[in-house]
């Protein structure tokens, strides 16, 4: 579904990363782990449009995507809910919701959106007038990923969904992601410091360490390697 | 009590120009966090479009008047969007200052291009509505100020509806808001920061034609000193939100006109940066703004 060949993105004289390549079968969960600075949040800029690769191409349903501006990318299907969720903080829920459809005018499809996002997180329902910068952090996760999914995406990007959120919500969270792939077919990219629960729900994954993949398999299989687990799983 | 009243008035009537005027800054600054200082020139081309097609209707008709508006506003809002288009956006991305000192330099082009193409000497605008007095006691009302505070209001009425109500409005609040996060729905910015630079530029261009109504004497640095008391007006009202640029031109037009009719009158355009001053010392984000820290 995703293919990604050769791309190398740098911040002035700083290479952020160094051709990496990596392929996303049309239904999985794949995920994107690594320390900080590794570069999992470039890759899923440069994939998404906000940010230009110096080098190496991104295609994505077999169409060159690369030069693409984001807005075009969006409209392709391919959507990505950024790190630090990045809500609308002084539009309510319900704009905020009414922004992820923006590119549709089909209103039977965005109500049935909208029914499908309250189905996962009932609690966007219930805060529908609320601005979005009153949300808690686990609110405002929920809240992007519906805005998301009320674009109608086949394949949605994640970027750290479990930063800054209550500890008891971020497993509701990460099951609510299974779900969106599993009952709707959405493929996912899955980029995470919590690699412990990364691997747990996806089924191959890619080890980034300063903007190259140094590792990759499935997730069954790196869970179990000694050299991973000294470095990313605690022990 | 009677002259308070008629002092109100005619305070509150300049003020609604400043406020549109002060909308436009407000806008811009909003989704690109910069100050248009050519905005007071897009104030006087108004004017001026105003003048020329108010030759074409017949004087003193409602009709005419209203389609000279609508002339200038359009007129307007095609040139703001082209300056945007061909000055602004190389530079977007690269620092705010480069864009602050280019609209400086855009200003004073469309000032001295003003005085090559309109000539420097000073031209007397139509009255391009019907022009009556009413009395209401001893209250003297002209039309011209009825239609000012009238369009003023329509106008800001219209702008509330846009921006509240329409998809392209919420996409303009987003896009203030968080850019990123914008694209990523697929608003295209590009096309957000168009409209609003249209819609910034029309309300000023019906400022300048509501202005040119009450001071009918206009010239290509007519914009300088409303373009700068709107400015303060949006600084006023906490710069970036809508309500508050209103706000903003509605106090500063008022005490201007009151200082103007006091013994104190000679101080009447430095009360307005006065007033600044005291506001920022103590409300540093305006009246109605939100202080956010800048990152750095």
């Amino acid at each position: 579904m995703l293919q990604v060949s050769g791309l190398q993105v740098s911040y002035g004289a700083i290479a952020a990363l160094r051709g990496i390549s990596f392929t996303i079968p049309e239904g999985a969960i794949v995920t994107l782990i690594g320390g900080n600075g590794a570069g999992k949040t470039t890759t899923l800029r440069t994939i998404s449009g906000l940010l230009r690769a110096k080098t190496g191409k991104v295609e994505f349903l077999g169409e060159d995507i690369t030069a693409l501006p984001a807005h075009q990318i969006v409209a392709r299907g391919l959507s990505h809910v950024p790190e630090g969720r990045m809500v609308f903080s002084n539009l309510t829920v319900e704009e905020n919701l009414s922004m992820g459809a923006y590119l549709l005018s089909d209103k039977a499809l965005i109500a049935k959106n909208r029914d499908y996002v309250f189905s996962i997180f009932p609690r966007m329902k219930e805060r529908l007038k609320q601005t979005a910068g009153t949300l808690s952090g686990g609110e405002q996760q929920m809240l992007a990923i519906g805005r998301a999914l009320m674009g109608n995406p086949k394949f949605l990007m994640l970027d750290e969904p479990s930063l800054g959120i209550a500890p008891r919500l971020i497993s509701t969270i990460f099951e609510k992601i299974v779900e969106i792939n599993k009952n709707h077919g959405i493929t996912i990219l899955l980029v995470e410091q919590n690699a412990n629960l990364a691997l747990e729900i996806s089924q191959q994954a890619y080890v980034l360490e300063t903007g190259s993949i140094v590792m990759s398999g499935e997730s069954k299989k790196l869970r179990a390697d000694p050299q991973l687990k000294a470095t990313y799983l605690g022990g | 009590m009677s002259e308070f009243l008629q002092q109100l008035l005619n305070g509150l009537s300049l003020g609604a120009i400043y406020a549109l005027i002060a909308l436009g800054y407000t806008m811009v600054y909003g989704v690109l966090r910069f100050i248009n200082f050519a905005h007071s020139e897009v104030f006087m081309v108004g004017a001026f479009i105003g003048y020329y097609l108010g030759k074409l209707v017949p004087e003193g008709t409602l009709w005419g008047g209203l389609l000279v508006l609508a002339g200038a506003m359009i007129g307007c809002a095609i040139l703001g969007i082209l300056v945007e288009r061909i000055v602004y956006r190389p530079l977007r991305g690269g620092p705010t200052i480069n864009v602050l000192i280019t609209a400086i330099g855009v200003s004073l082009l469309l000032q001295y291009t003003g005085q090559i193409v309109f000539g420097a000497a000073p031209r007397t605008f139509p009255p391009i509505f019907p022009a009556a007095n009413f009395h209401l006691g001893t209250l003297t009302i002209s039309s011209n100020q009825l239609f000012v505070i009238g369009v003023a209001v329509a106008l800001m009425i219209g702008l509330q509806l846009i921006v509240f109500k329409t998809k392209i409005g919420t996409a303009m609040r987003a896009v203030s808001l968080n850019p990123k996060a914008a694209q990523l729905v697929g608003v295209n910015n590009n096309v957000v920061i168009s409209f609003t630079f249209g819609l910034g530029s029309a309300l000023a261009a019906a400022g300048g034609i509501l202005y040119a109504l009450n001071y009918p004497s206009i010239d290509p640095l007519m914009g300088v000193m409303p373009g700068l008391k709107a400015f303060v007006a949006a600084i006023l009202g906490g710069i970036g939100n809508i309500p508050g640029a209103a706000l903003g031109g509605l106090i500063l037009g008022t005490v201007e006109t009151f200082i103007g009719g006091s013994q104190f009158s000679t101080y009447k355009d430095a009360i307005a940066f006065a007033i600044l001053i005291v506001i920022l010392l103590c409300k540093p984000a305006g009246l109605l703004g939100k202080f956010t820290a800048e990152k750095v």
